[in-house]
């Protein structure tokens, strides 16, 4: 299962709704304003890294980039492009958007 | 001015981070335009609002507009006000270095009480 999640965690309970629902081996993909999830010192950080013990997290590059957060991303967070995010798509057998 | 030619006190309320939604740019584009009407604007940023003014903003990839460098010119039209909540950086890892103007950095309370002084606040 791919979970997308695209609002901001300090705007909307998108992502700790998803992260509820986060089981082992599945994948979590964050993109647009759920990027600032990604980022080092972020009050959402703590549940992100806790995420990460079960699950992969992915973060779009060119959202971070736009905010001008690509240099923030936490460690173990794997950056990827577009083309990237088709494959992530296209590797899962379910997509899950949490909007 | 009102009809009495007295200015009043104006804060443009930022929480919104910018690209998500239009918020924030609309919000640029009032203030803007409320630089021609001789009035004391200031513009407060808070919550994900900081994030409008983070440095290094690189739209390229995502074919937006990086409308971020017209917060440097906003001084160009006499908008020098900018209030940035201490909270709202520590909450998501930024301090006032991962800005791209000079600001003013004001705890919560004190940003309730310059709310307090204003007339008017417009929020986006």
């Amino acid at each position: 299962m791919l979970h997308i999640v695209n609002k901001s965690p300090g705007e909307r309970a998108t992502l700790s709704s998803c992260l509820a629902h986060v089981r082992p081996g599945h994948s979590v993909l964050l993109i647009e304003d759920a990027v600032y999830a990604a980022t080092k010192g972020h009050a959402a950080a703590a549940s992100i890294e806790a995420a990460m013990k079960v699950a992969k997290v992915y973060a779009l590059t060119p959202d971070l980039e736009a905010r001008a957060r690509a240099g923030a991303v936490i460690e173990g967070i794997v950056q990827v492009d577009y083309k990237g995010f088709v494959e992530l798509v296209a590797s899962n057998p379910r997509v899950q958007s949490w909007l | 001015m009102d009809e009495t030619g007295t200015i009043k006190k104006f804060l443009f309320v930022n929480r919104k981070a910018p690209y998500g939604s239009v918020y924030a740019l609309e919000g640029l584009e009032v203030v803007l335009i409320s630089a021609a009407f001789d009035q004391d604007v200031g513009l407060a940023f808070l919550d994900d609002g900081v994030y409008q003014l983070a440095k290094g903003q690189n739209t390229k990839a995502i074919e937006t507009k990086n409308f971020s460098p017209t917060y440097r010119a906003l001084e160009g039209y006499d908008i020098e006000k900018l209030y940035v909540e201490r909270e709202s950086l520590e909450a998501r890892g930024l301090t006032e270095a991962d800005l791209l103007v000079d600001v003013q950095v004001l705890g919560a309370a004190e940003m309730a009480a310059l709310m307090d002084e204003m007339d008017v606040m417009i929020s986006f």
